[in-house]
C-alpha cells in the first residue's frame, strides 16, 4: 500500500516536471512571436509617422505589396529560382570537392605537406576578390556565379575535413591493421565514418558561405537572381525591392539550414 | 620447433632529437596452446613487443616467426585485443564482430554463423542489433573478444585487456577469457602489470625490466595453478608464494635503477 503511494507520488511529480518543461517552452515561443510581431509593427509605425525615412527603410506593407505584385508577374519566382539553383549547386560542388580534396590530402601525406603553405594563403585570401577574374575567365553567366559559390567554401571544407580525417583515434586504425586492413579499408571503415559529424557541421557552415558567394557573384554579373535585384534596387534607389529580396534570402537560407540540420539528425544517431 | 619464436629482437624509436631503445635483444619461445604473460613496469616495452608480434611495427633488429614462417603485415596470424574495446560506435555489435572477417575477405554464411555462435557462447545473445553505447564496459570488452576470435586467429595477443574494468567485472572476464582460450586451444600472450592476473591466467611469466626493455626472469607457474581457472588459482596456497617471489624480483628491479 505504502509502495503504491510512493510510486503514485513519483508519477505525479514527474508529470509536474514535464508540465513545467512544456510551460517554459511555451513562454519562450511566446516571446519569440512577440519580438517578431513587435519588430514589424514598430517598423511599419516608424515608417508611417516618418520617424525614419521611408525612402531608405521602406515599410513592411510596401514590401508586402511589392512581393504580391512581383509574385503576380512571375518575375520574383524566376529570380528566386535562379539564385536557389546556383546556391544549391555551388553548395553541393563546394562541399563534395572539398571533401574529395581532403581525402586526397589524407591519402598522400607528402602532397598535404607540400601544399600546406598554398592552402594557408588561399584560405586567408578573400575569395570575393577573385570575382572579376572569374567573370572574365568563365563569362558573365551563371557558371561564374556558381564558381563563386564553390570557391568560397571549397578551401575551408578541404582544411576542416582533412584535419578531421587526421584526428581519427589511432586505435581504431590499429584494430583494423591487426586484421591486415589496407589503407583503402582503413579509410572506408574508420576514417570516413568517424569524420561524419565534422563533415555534416561543415555542411552547415557551407550553407551560409555559398549564399555569400552566389549573392556576390550576382552583384558582379548583374543579370538575374536575388543578388541582381538587390544591386538593381540600390541603383534605382528602390529600397523596398532591396529589403524584399533580403527577406526572401533570409527565409530561403533558413529553410536550407533546417534541411541540413534534419539530415544531420538522420545521419548521426548513435554517438 | 616452437609455435612462436622471437629471435634476438631489438627495437628503437627514433625522433628528431632522441633515439629511445624500447627493447634490447629479446629472445623467447611460446609453445602451442600455451598462455604466457609479459609482466613489468610501464615503459618496459611490453606493448612494443606485442605490436611487433602482431606485425604492426617492424623491429629494428631481429625477427619473429609463427609456426616457422616470418610475419606478413597483410596476412595476420595473430588476433590483437586492446586495453579498451574500441568497438566502432557507428556499427552494431553484429557489424563489429564481423569486421575482421569482412576486412580479410572471409565473410561467408558459415563464418558469420560461427561468430554469432561465439557471441552467444560468451553470454551476449540478443545484443546483435544493439550499438556499443548501449552496452556496459564488461559487455563491450566481451564483444571485442568475439571480434578478435571471430577470424579464428592462430594466436591471441591481449594488451592489458582488463585494466579499464572494475574489479568484479575484471575477475569475471579473466575467468571467461581463460576458459574460452582453453576451450579453443588457443596460444596467447597477455601483457599486464598486474602480478595476480599474470599468475592466475598464464603458464609462464616473462618479467621485463624497463629502459631498455629486457627479459630479467622467467617464472614457471606450478602445475597445480596452471590446471585451475584464474579465480580458483587465486585461492590456492601456491598462489601467494609465487606472488611473493615475483614481487621481490620486481622490487629489486626498481631499487637497482
Amino acid at each position: 500500500m505504502n509502495l503504491k503511494q510512493t510510486s503514485e507520488r513519483i508519477r505525479s511529480l514527474h508529470q509536474q516536471y514535464i508540465a513545467s518543461l512544456k510551460k517554459e517552452k511555451r513562454v519562450i515561443r511566446l516571446f519569440q512571436i512577440v519580438i517578431f510581431i513587435a519588430f514589424f509593427i514598430l517598423w511599419e509605425a516608424a515608417s508611417r509617422f516618418h520617424w525614419v525615412d521611408p525612402l531608405l527603410f521602406s515599410s513592411p506593407s510596401a514590401i508586402w505589396n511589392l512581393f504580391v505584385e512581383k509574385l503576380g508577374d512571375h518575375s520574383l519566382l524566376t529570380h528566386t529560382f535562379v539564385t536557389l539553383f546556383e546556391t544549391i549547386l555551388g553548395f553541393i560542388i563546394g562541399t563534395v570537392a572539398g571533401a574529395l580534396l581532403g581525402a586526397l590530402l589524407w591519402w598522400f601525406p607528402r602532397l598535404s605537406k607540400t601544399l600546406d603553405p598554398y592552402l594557408v594563403v588561399f584560405n586567408a585570401m578573400p575569395k570575393v576578390a577573385l570575382g572579376p577574374i572569374l567573370i572574365v575567365a568563365l563569362g558573365p553567366g551563371f557558371t561564374s556565379i556558381i564558381a563563386m559559390g564553390v570557391i568560397i567554401s571549397v578551401i575551408i571544407t578541404t582544411i576542416v575535413v582533412y584535419s578531421s580525417f587526421q584526428e581519427v583515434d589511432a586505435n581504431y586504425l590499429k584494430v583494423l591493421q591487426t586484421f591486415g586492413a589496407t589503407r583503402c579499408q582503413c579509410f572506408k571503415e574508420a576514417v570516413l565514418p568517424s569524420s561524419f559529424p565534422t563533415i555534416i557541421s561543415t555542411l552547415k557552415v557551407n550553407v551560409g558561405l555559398s549564399w555569400v558567394g552566389v549573392i556576390t557573384g550576382e552583384f558582379l554579373v548583374s543579370k538575374q537572381g536575388l543578388g541582381y535585384l538587390i544591386i538593381y534596387g540600390f541603383q534605382v534607389f528602390n529600397f523596398t525591392l532591396v529589403l524584399m529580396s533580403l527577406l526572401v534570402i533570409a527565409l530561403l537560407s533558413t529553410v536550407m539550414y533546417q534541411v541540413v540540420t534534419f539530415i544531420e539528425k538522420k545521419l548521426i544517431k548513435h554517438r | 620447433m616452437s609455435f612462436l619464436v622471437v629471435d634476438r629482437v631489438s627495437h628503437t624509436y627514433f625522433t628528431e632529437k632522441t633515439a629511445v631503445t624500447a627493447l634490447e635483444n629479446i629472445s623467447l619461445t611460446v609453445e602451442k596452446g600455451e598462455i604466457v604473460s609479459f609482466l613489468g613496469p610501464s615503459g618496459c616495452g611490453k606493448t612494443t613487443l606485442l605490436s611487433i608480434i602482431a606485425a604492426l611495427i617492424e623491429p629494428t633488429e631481429g625477427a619473429v616467426f609463427i609456426e616457422g614462417k616470418e610475419l606478413d603485415r597483410f596476412r595476420p596470424t595473430a588476433g590483437y585485443m586492446l586495453q579498451q574495446d574500441y568497438l566502432f560506435p557507428w556499427k552494431t555489435i553484429e557489424e563489429n564482430i564481423l569486421l575482421g572477417l569482412k576486412i580479410m575477405g572471409r565473410l561467408t554464411e558459415e563464418t558469420k554463423r560461427r561468430a554469432l555462435d561465439l557471441l552467444a557462447y560468451i553470454g551476449l545473445k540478443g545484443v546483435e542489433s544493439h550499438y556499443p553505447s548501449q552496452l556496459s564496459g564488461g559487455m563491450r570488452q566481451r564483444a571485442a573478444l568475439v571480434r578478435t576470435l571471430a577470424t579464428d586467429p592462430k594466436m591471441l595477443l591481449l594488451d592489458e585487456p582488463f585494466s579499464a574494468l572494475d574489479q568484479q567485472t575484471k575477475l569475471k572476464l579473466e575467468e571467461l577469457v581463460w576458459k574460452t582460450l582453453k576451450e579453443y586451444g588457443k596460444t596467447a600472450v597477455l601483457v599486464t602489470h598486474d602480478i595476480g592476473e599474470a599468475i592466475a591466467m598464464s603458464d609462464r611469466i616473462f618479467l621485463f625490466s624497463a629502459k631498455p626493455g629486457r627479459i630479467m626472469h622467467t617464472f614457471m607457474v606450478p602445475d597445480e595453478l596452471r590446471r585451475l581457472s584464474p579465480f580458483a588459482a587465486r585461492q590456492h596456497p601456491s598462489f601467494s608464494a609465487l606472488f611473493q617471489s615475483i614481487w621481490k624480483e620486481l622490487d629489486e628491479l626498481e631499487t637497482n635503477q
